[in-house]
C-alpha cells in the first residue's frame, strides 16, 4: 500500500473539499472548497504520468547518460494539466463576481438566509 | 438541521468508500503501463516540430485544438466578468 | 482601494521592471526551456497586480482604460487564429507547421539528442507563444482591475 501514497493524498484533498462544500454556511468557504477540489484533480493528472528516475522531456543540455524514451517523464498529462488550470481560473473569476453581487443585494453571506427569492 | 447533517455525512461516506476502493485498480506510482504514444512523441519531436521542448510541442503542435478551446474559454471569462460590472464603469 | 505609504511605492517601483523582464524572457524562450505563453503571462500579471496594490485601484483605473486592454486581448486571439489559417494555406493541414525545416524566419532543425539552445529553431511555435502570452496578460489584468475597482465604489448605479 505504500506505493499508492500519492493517490491517497489526492483522495484526501477531494474529501476535504467536499466537506467544505457540504457543511459550511459562508459563501466564501464554499468557493474555497470548490477550488481545493480542482487542485486535487490537477495533482492527480500530473501523478499519472511519472516514471521512476525520470527527467523532464526537454532536450536542451540533458544530464549525460540519459536514454531518451525510457528515461523521460510522459509529456501528455502535463499538457492536459495546463488547460485544466486555466479553466479553474476562469470559473473562479465568475464565481467571485456572483458572490459580490449577492452581497450587495442581500446584505449577508449566510446561505440559510438567502433561500427565499427576495424582490 | 439534524436530518440534513445525517444525509450529508452519509453521502460523504459513500463517496469516500468508492474512491478508496478504486485506488488499487490504477497502476502503481512510477510504472505507467501503456507508453507507446508518449515514446513516439519523445523520439519524433526534434524531427517533425523543430523544437527542443517536448511539452510545448504537445501543447501547440500535436494537440493544438485543445489550446484553441482554452483560448476561447479565457475570452468568454473576460466577457462574463465585464458583463457583470457594466454599470459601474464611467 | 486607497494608496499606500512611500516605502511600499518605492519598493513596487524597483521590483516591477525585473518581474516584467523575467516574464517576457519566459514567454520568448518557450521552445527551448520550460515555460511558454501561459506561464510567462501569469508571471507578468503578478507584477502588474503588485502595482495595483501599491498605487490604489482608482489611480490605475483612470489612466488605463479597459477598452484598450480588451483591444489587446482581441488582437492576441486574432493573431492565434490567423497563424492556424496560414498553416491551412501553406501546407494543407489546419495548424500545420509550415516554417519548420525551411530556411526562412524560424526554420533550422536542431540536431538529434542533447544540444545547446539555438533560438532560430521552432517553426511557428514562438509566434504562437507571443500571441497567447499577450492574450493571457491582457485578460487576467482586466479581470483583476475591474473587480478591484468595483469592490470600492460607493454605489452601483
Amino acid at each position: 500500500m505504500i506505493e499508492y501514497l500519492p493517490f491517497l493524498v489526492v483522495v484526501a484533498m477531494i474529501l476535504i473539499g467536499l466537506y467544505a462544500v457540504l457543511f459550511r454556511r459562508n459563501l466564501i468557504k464554499l468557493v474555497f472548497g470548490i477550488s481545493i477540489i480542482e487542485s486535487g484533480i490537477n495533482l492527480f493528472l500530473i501523478i499519472l504520468g511519472y516514471r521512476d528516475e525520470g527527467v523532464a522531456p526537454i532536450f536542451t543540455s540533458l544530464p549525460s547518460g540519459t536514454m531518451y524514451p525510457e528515461g523521460m517523464v510522459l509529456p501528455v498529462p502535463q499538457a492536459l494539466t495546463l488547460t485544466s488550470i486555466v479553466i479553474g481560473v476562469a470559473v473562479l473569476a465568475l464565481m467571485l463576481s456572483l458572490v459580490m453581487h449577492i452581497y450587495r443585494k442581500y446584505g449577508t453571506l449566510d446561505v440559510q438566509k438567502i433561500r427565499r427569492l427576495k424582490e | 438541521m439534524e436530518k440534513r447533517m445525517i444525509v450529508g455525512a452519509l453521502g460523504l461516506a459513500v463517496v469516500a468508500v468508492f474512491l478508496l476502493f478504486s485506488i488499487v485498480l490504477i497502476h502503481p506510482f512510477g510504472e505507467p503501463g501503456e507508453v507507446q504514444m508518449d515514446d513516439y512523441i519523445i523520439t519524433h519531436t526534434q524531427n517533425e516540430t523543430g523544437t527542443n521542448n517536448g511539452v510545448t510541442s504537445v501543447v501547440f503542435d500535436f494537440r493544438g485544438f485543445d489550446t484553441l478551446g482554452e483560448a476561447t474559454i479565457l475570452f468568454s471569462a473576460v466577457a462574463g466578468v465585464l458583463l457583470f460590472f457594466r454599470r459601474i464603469r464611467p | 482601494m486607497s494608496e499606500m505609504t512611500k516605502i511600499v511605492k518605492t519598493t513596487a517601483n524597483i521590483l516591477f521592471p525585473f518581474t516584467m523582464i523575467f516574464g517576457l524572457y519566459v514567454i520568448a524562450h518557450g521552445h527551448l526551456t520550460p515555460g511558454g505563453g501561459f506561464q510567462g503571462g501569469a508571471i507578468v500579471v503578478s507584477g502588474c497586480a503588485l502595482l495595483l496594490v501599491a498605487y490604489g485601484s482608482s489611480w490605475v483605473f483612470d489612466r488605463i482604460k479597459d477598452k484598450r486592454l480588451v483591444t489587446f486581448e482581441s488582437m492576441g486571439a486574432i493573431g492565434f487564429i490567423m497563424l492556424a489559417f496560414l498553416g491551412l494555406v501553406f501546407s494543407a493541414v489546419f495548424f500545420g507547421n509550415f516554417l519548420a525545416g525551411s530556411g526562412t524566419l524560424f526554420g533550422t532543425t536542431p540536431a538529434t539528442g542533447s544540444t545547446l539552445a539555438d533560438f532560430n529553431t521552432g517553426g511557428i511555435l514562438p509566434l504562437m507563444n507571443f500571441a497567447v502570452g499577450l492574450k493571457v496578460i491582457a485578460g487576467l489584468f482586466v479581470i483583476v482591475l475591474v473587480m478591484a475597482y468595483a469592490s470600492s465604489a460607493k454605489e452601483w448605479g
